[in-house]
């Protein structure tokens, strides 16, 4: 299975995202800087986390109209799985390929803690591995992770079995405590019509070795680029 | 010529700037303030220098990257006088 991490100017959780992927799969992903605009063919694209152009204008916004995306817009279109992790899912939902916005988290404070998530939806590419309503342990890292939609979006969300994950606290209770961000309903994850584009805003990449103190991320990146010992080359 | 665009956020959006800025004059001593609500003003000097055509393409500009048309509201005008520059 292959796999793209794309690199814009500001990212800084590429390497993070490169070494998990390179685990699991146990092929390094591509690398994909922001201004080519060709992509191979590949099983993943992923874009990571970071502060790409600075937040400037709004977070995602520029690297929104880098010269990459209308080849991502593609990929996705053509139903090749697209993940967006933090920065990248603040960058998916201003290019139009997600619904909604990231905006300032409520308590106007940047939240860098260990969060817990429940997995809403096991019917994506991304979350097949996991069982419904399983809880996982996730590090969080930003200052602006609170989803927002209007009314219709989020009954077509829930309609279509769209959110991905929830935060929860260690019981699987969704409450304001348990909510880093205040995001609408407790989303963490959402993903598109065709459910092969995920955004989250929780970092899935920094939980799959011991060291990182958990592995419950594991399962996200297995399910879809599958394990080593399974990769059929 | 120049164009100035307010970007505003939707009136039934939160601002928790806002908020806290308005909490801050309040600290400050300046006596009933009701609401704050915090925006962006972008300066776009362009070359063009038909003032309808001006106005269209920075109305482009505002829909297209600098406001959020799902969250920000914007208003785009024109200063007079700056089409002799």
């Amino acid at each position: 299975m292959k796999s793209a991490v794309v690199i814009f100017p500001g990212s800084n959780r590429d390497r993070d995202m490169i070494a998990a992927i390179g685990k699991i799969s146990g092929r390094p992903p591509l690398t994909l800087w922001y201004a080519e605009t060709d992509i191979p063919p590949v099983d993943l694209i992923v874009l990571p986390g970071g502060f790409s152009y600075g937040d400037y204008l709004r977070t995602g916004a520029i690297a929104a109209h880098a010269p990459i995306m209308p080849a991502i817009a593609a990929k996705a279109a053509a139903g090749v799985p697209v993940l967006g992790v933090c920065n990248g899912f603040q960058i998916l939902c201003e290019a139009g390929l997600l619904p909604g916005v990231l905006m300032r988290n409520a308590s106007l404070r940047f939240v860098c803690r260990n969060i817990h998530l429940r997995v809403e939806s096991t019917n994506t590419a991304f979350t097949a591995l996991y069982g419904r309503g399983d809880i996982i342990r996730c590090p969080v890292s930003h200052g602006e992770g609170n989803y927002r939609t209007d009314a219709e979006t989020l009954k077509q969300l829930r309609d279509e079995d769209r959110i991905v994950f929830r935060y929860c606290d260690a019981d699987g209770t969704a409450n304001d405590d348990a909510n880093p961000n205040g995001s609408l309903d407790d989303i963490a994850g959402i993903v598109n019509k065709r459910r092969n584009v995920l955004g989250m805003m929780p970092h899935p990449e920094n939980l799959i070795e011991p060291l990182h103190g958990g592995t419950d991320g594991r399962h996200l990146f297995e399910s879809v680029l599958g394990r080593v010992s399974e990769v059929a080359e | 010529m120049k164009a100035l665009v307010t970007v505003t956020l939707k009136s039934a959006v939160l601002d928790p700037q806002g908020k806290a800025i308005q909490g801050a004059l309040t600290s400050f001593g300046f006596a009933g303030v009701e609401g704050v609500r915090q925006g962006k003003i972008f300066e776009i000097e362009i070359a063009e220098t038909d003032p309808a055509r001006a106005s269209a393409a920075v109305k482009e500009m505002a829909d297209r990257l600098l406001a959020n048309t799902v969250i920000e509201d914007y208003r785009v005008e024109l200063v007079k006088g700056s089409q002799e520059t």
